[in-house]
């Protein structure tokens, strides 16, 4: 409990690293540059919903940012596959 | 224990921060994906490990689960997130996306072998 408030400091860290992403996501010359923007942003969003699990306490949230990990994984792979023209 | 649990925070908010300024920083799609996917694999292992830390010392059957899943977390970034840069950057390569001031294109060149002469070894 003592050190929940370093958690929730560490999250909004997180988060302003987030929006600095963004500007790539918005402004990316090509489609790849959006991709590599998102797929860092996913990466974030995990170690973000890690962190904010663990400053309220709930274990339950940790499970979220698992699921989370996997589906983005798959996401980014499947932009990927567009991009390199496999999906027709 | 809190100072290494403060020591972790601060590592993985530094490199997450430095991987996303990276990418605002860096000419072009490969140097980006460079720059940021090991910056944040590696800030996001700390921040994570700042989760397992805190759930060992917490003790107990909600510590223990905490530390349980931040373990299952960090492996899965470690094993998808290298895949995942490597299938972007395979995908730009083959969209047609050229490095910025590249000197030599070694994978170019394979894939585009001369067919008499040299170079042929690369050919598909």
């Amino acid at each position: 409990m003592i050190v929940a408030l370093p958690f929730a400091v560490g999250g909004v860290a997180l988060l302003v690293s987030i929006l600095v992403c963004m500007v790539r996501l918005s402004i990316g010359p090509t489609a790849a540059d959006r991709a590599v923007a998102l797929d860092t942003i996913n990466t974030l969003v995990v170690a973000t919903m890690m962190l904010l699990g663990a400053a309220f306490d709930e274990v339950v949230l940790l499970d979220v940012a698992l699921v989370y990990a996997l589906l983005s994984y798959v996401g980014t792979l499947f932009i990927a596959r567009y991009l390199e023209g496999g999906l027709d | 224990m809190n100072g290494l649990i403060y020591t972790f925070l601060a590592i993985g908010a530094v490199f997450n921060a430095l991987g996303s300024v990276a990418l605002l920083r860096f000419p072009d799609v490969y140097t980006r994906i460079h720059g940021a996917t090991k910056c944040t694999t590696f800030g996001s292992i700390f921040s994570i490990l700042a989760v397992a830390v805190y759930g060992i010392v917490q003790g107990g059957g909600a510590g223990g689960t905490m530390a349980v899943r931040a373990a299952l977390a960090l492996m899965f970034l470690l094993l998808t997130n290298p895949t995942g840069s490597h299938a972007l950057a395979r995908a730009a390569h083959r969209s047609g996306i050229k490095p910025f001031r590249a000197v030599v294109d070694r994978l170019e060149e394979a894939h585009h072998a001369s067919p008499d002469g040299h170079g042929s070894e690369g050919a598909r």
